[in-house]
């Protein structure tokens, strides 16, 4: 069916659209630009570009369906490496400009590239609508917890007493945690991964990418000049292994070597880290990502203010609702339907009229 | 009383006719003022007056009733001949209580009616609306025709049986009023009972306390034998017309753009006073395939717009003038992208807040210049409610031709204000449709800034179109591949260009018109909602012999070709606007020609008597 303008009204917009021909022929090199790419040397943004470009093959969502679109910020450079239609916005407004693009099109796919200033500083209004709405979108927030285009300011997931050029004596403030905000913004795809997970971040990004409506990762990206090693607790051999607390659906929240930990529920609904020789397996908490109440979700997020100790990564939430594109469709097609396609001139004839001989 | 036969009710009393009347109504912004305007002024379209009309409304939802701050008013100038202005005087008040009477009694015309609905001079209102006596029996209102009606208790004997308690009946009185208007300027009520009908269809008790006080009304002016007089059909030129205000006009011009372009409509808006009438509108006609998104903000608004225009939408965003403030970024985005995008800006006055409800002319500079670096965009000014309607199509022409942003600047006067508008044939609207890029356009290459030799635009290749990818944004890009450039002498070159691409519009839109005596050595000067009001008083000016000659800008940026040579026609150039002499200053700046300003930032247009007078002054 098409509106009365000729457009399709049939697209989908799933999260994975239907091949068309010839898709499967598709390589990683077919998603890289011809730009040369110039983040500093041994940035994270290279690993998360690399494993973006290497996914996209396998989605099955032809070249030309693909929009990546950005704000302002290291990471913003992106949408210019992929080889897809791309916009490069302003500071903080891609998930507005992408919302457009989305709900006017529902037959893209549609991948917002942000960081933590852009995403959740200048641009915090239009994420948290954004998931809030539910726009068919894949946010990928690379969170290096400092400015780094501007050159080494705190940002808003900067720990307190950070100091940095702009917080000489160490910053007074309080960070957002990103994974307890998106579920606060009524997220309905929550994920956390890290730059050098060769694994678990492509796994992350296909999830996403097979989520109807808004998919929000986090992505622990290590800036090298300005912050380097923010992440070590969970990338440094010990604490890879002490402290990622991987979440799987449906099965026991165990960590460390062979699992020894894990976590429980106290009865007064708090999470705690426990032995798991003391307290015995089947006091553990069992994963529900698709619980749609988002609390234990929220503890989760909770488990650590910062990435320094025990930190969860995966999925923390995945429910089905209804998503903002289909909605705004659904409401053309039924009036489209009850009154009959637009008719200007009885439009502009409707009301009272009179006619002068 | 004197025994003296009504007159049988089938034989109307004998009418005096009248070439015009202005009637103003107003009352407590809860005794729907607003309504009962609106109603006489749809009769009186219908009837075939000529018409037009301005609402003056408070900012706040309710201020305290009975006080001056929550007076709301509707006046409607209508008549047997082609009219301008809203009027000046108006020649009858209808006030439903003290602050009324106290907040407009200035402005009527000595020896004009005050119709009074007398429940309502109670001491506490009186009190509230500051008068320490009684006007209706202090002998203030000696100079005008008093009728003292007691409006509120007849409605209320008039609305027993339909049904609705005595608030709801009270609540009718505005019917009874326009009933009693009806009956003095024989304006028929059965559209209005049918209009009653459709409104409360689900309260029925309401719809007929409604009709019954509308029919009471109706009936005491004529039992009361109240003056009665005919305002004959105004001769228009043939056709079909209907009743329209600037905003619905607005409305329907963007929904036939998007007919005519055949492209989807897509508007990213956010509310605001006096633009939310047209998301209201406009979210309304889904079955047109158009899109409305109420966003979180301003900026997310005309992101939304931009990225619907990216993927081939006609994107719009309206707004006033707080809200252009905050859109301006975006503005430099969408001008650096160069895609097309609809700002609509319905001009109140400011700054910051401002006067919400109230009209003024003070966002002309904002739009020319009002974003950090070179970015130039065209800028288009309808004059009039109907001309809404030709200034969106021609907004979405010259952005979907030329792939740019347009500001296209209303103002509250004309938002609100509704004429009689020859409604166009379909047939005869401009085709300004688009051609998408489908092919690569450099060997097997697609440049998203290869442009076209004569409009420089660049080609608009939406996502979807396979082998076209490619990508826009705001760093400066190189002229032709889009590629991300610092190059010194690209940037100068991209700068002219994008100024080029704007002075260019100057070869295709309509020369700047000019009328007056041959012998006017001066020109008055405007743009946007002063049309009307400069045009009545050059018409009064030269009906007395005085040698005056006006144009009236409706492209601001770029101006019309012959502009300069318009102007140097003149002796003097005289520019009357509702702000401090903005338009005054591109005329200066652009043409080196000296001009005179008459400037007024009152929040209301300009009055006729004080601007002929002003003018009178200026004209050798």
């Amino acid at each position: 069916m098409t509106d009365h303008n000729g457009h399709s009204l049939d697209e989908g917009g799933r999260g994975i659209t239907e091949a068309s021909g010839g898709i499967g022929t598709l390589t990683r090199e077919d998603f890289v630009s011809d730009q040369e790419v110039r983040w500093c040397p041994g940035c994270g943004d290279y690993a998360i570009l690399a494993a973006v470009q290497s996914i996209m093959p396998e989605l099955g969502v032809p070249r030309e369906k693909v929009v990546f679109v950005s704000g302002i910020g290291c990471s913003s450079r992106f949408p210019y490496y992929m080889n897809t239609y791309g916009v490069h916005g302003i500071h903080g407004r891609a998930p507005a400009i992408a919302t457009g693009i989305a709900s006017a099109r529902p037959d893209l796919q549609v991948w917002v590239v942000t960081g933590d200033g852009d995403g959740l500083s200048i641009g915090g209004n239009h994420l948290i609508h954004a998931l809030r709405r539910n726009v068919n979108l894949k946010i990928l927030l690379f969170n290096n917890q400092i400015y780094g285009l501007t050159k080494g300011q705190y940002s808003p997931t900067s720990e307190q007493g950070k100091v940095t050029k702009s917080t000489p004596f160490g910053s007074v403030e309080q960070p957002f945690n990103p994974i307890s905000l998106a579920l606060g913004a009524e997220a309905t795809f929550v994920a956390r991964t890290i730059d050098v997970e060769r694994k678990h971040l492509p796994k992350m990004l296909r999830r996403a990418a097979a989520h109807r409506g808004s998919a929000f990762i986090e992505i622990y990206q290590n800036c090298n000049i300005f912050n380097d090693g923010a992440f070590l607790a969970l990338t440094s051999k010990e604490g890879r292994t002490q402290n990622r607390i991987y979440l799987e659906h449906n099965r026991p929240i165990r960590f460390d070597r062979d699992g020894s930990k894990g976590i429980r529920m106290t009865g007064a609904g708090h999470l705690e880290l426990v032995d798991v020789s003391e307290v015995g397996e089947k006091e553990l908490l069992v994963h529900d990502e698709h619980r749609y109440d988002a609390g234990l979700a929220f503890a989760l997020s909770r488990l650590s203010a910062g990435p320094h100790g025990p930190t969860p990564l995966g999925v923390f939430r995945q429910v089905e609702r209804p998503v903002y594109g289909d909605g705004m469709e659904s409401q053309l097609r039924a009036a489209a339907a009850d009154q009959g396609p637009g008719d200007l001139a009885k439009l502009l004839s409707s009301g009272d009229t009179w006619d002068v001989d | 009383m004197a025994a003296q036969a009504a007159p049988p009710a089938h034989i109307p009393a004998e009418r005096k006719e009248l070439p015009r009347v202005v009637v103003r109504f107003a009352g407590d912004s809860g005794d729907g003022m607003q309504l009962t305007g609106d109603r006489f002024t749809s009769v009186s379209a219908a009837f075939g007056n000529d018409l037009v009309t301005m609402p003056d409304f408070p900012a706040e939802i309710r201020a305290p009733a009975g006080s001056l701050a929550g007076v709301s008013a509707f006046q409607i100038h209508f008549s047997d001949h082609d009219i301008l202005t809203p009027g000046d005087q108006p020649g009858v008040l209808v006030a439903m209580n003290p602050a009324a009477l106290k907040a407009n009694l200035g402005d009527v015309m000595r020896g004009g009616m005050l119709i009074l609905n007398t429940d309502s001079f109670d001491k506490r209102n009186l009190e509230k609306a500051g008068f320490s006596s009684n006007p209706l029996d202090d002998g203030s209102l000696d100079s005008y025709q008093v009728y003292k009606i007691p409006m509120t208790s007849m409605t209320i004997d008039s609305v027993k049986g339909s049904g609705a308690s005595k608030k709801e009946g009270e609540r009718s009185k505005n019917m009874f009023a326009l009933g009693v208007l009806s009956w003095m300027y024989s304006r028929p009520l059965e559209p209005t009972i049918e209009y009653l009908g459709k409104k409360f269809a689900k309260k029925e008790s309401i719809a007929k306390a409604n009709v019954a006080a509308l029919k009471a009304g109706h009936a005491f002016g004529e039992t009361a034998e109240l003056s009665a007089f005919e305002v004959k059909p105004a001769t228009l030129a043939p056709g079909r017309y209907r009743r329209i205000t600037g905003n619905q006009a607005l409305a329907y011009g963007l929904i036939a753009a998007s007919v005519q372009s055949k492209l989807p409509l897509f508007l990213g808006s956010y509310p605001i006073t006096p633009a939310s009438d047209v998301l209201h509108e406009l979210a309304r006609y889904k079955n047109f395939g158009v899109r409305t998104l109420q966003a979180e903000d301003e900026i997310a608004a005309i992101g939304m717009a931009l990225g619907a225009a990216f993927s081939g939408h006609l994107g719009i965003t309206t707004t006033s003038g707080p809200g252009l403030d905050l859109k301006s970024e975006t503005l430099g985005l969408a001008i650096s992208l160069e895609l097309p995008l609809i700002v609509i800006d319905i001009q109140r006055g400011g700054p910051s807040t401002g006067l919400p409800t109230k009209t003024e002319q003070s966002d002309l500079l904002h739009a020319m210049y009002g974003r950090h670096g070179e970015a130039p965009l065209p800028i288009v000014a309808p004059y009039s409610p109907a001309s809404c309607f030709w200034a969106a199509l021609e907004s979405a022409r010259i952005a979907l031709k030329y792939m740019t942003p347009v500001i296209l600047l209303s103002d509250g006067y004309i938002a609100n204000g509704a004429e009689p508008w020859h409604i166009p044939s379909v047939d005869k609207l401009p085709d300004i449709s688009v051609r998408f890029a489908s092919q690569p356009n450099v060997g097997e290459d697609f440049w998203p800034y290869l442009r076209d030799g004569e409009t420089l635009a660049r080609p608009w290749a939406i996502p979807g179109t396979a082998g076209l990818e490619h990508r826009v944004g705001g760093l400066e890009k190189a002229d032709g591949t889009g590629n991300i450039s610092y190059d010194p002498d690209n940037h100068q070159l991209m700068t002219e260009l994008r100024q080029a691409k704007i002075k260019v519009i100057e070869e295709d839109i309509d020369p700047l018109e000019f009328d007056g005596s041959d012998d006017a050595r001066v020109l008055v000067v405007g743009w946007g909602g002063t049309y009307g009001t400069i045009g009545e008083v050059c018409r009064r000016l030269r009906a007395r012999g005085r040698p005056v000659a006006r144009a009236h800008l409706k492209h601001l940026n770029p101006m019309p070709k012959n502009t300069g040579e318009v102007l140097r026609r003149f002796e003097k150039v005289i520019v009357p606007e509702l702000n401090m002499g903005q338009l005054s200053k591109l005329i200066r700046s652009e043409f080196l020609i000296e001009t005179v300003s008459i400037n007024c930032v009152r929040g209301l247009p300009f009055s006729s008597t004080e601007l002929e007078s002003e003018l009178e002054e200026l004209i050798p």
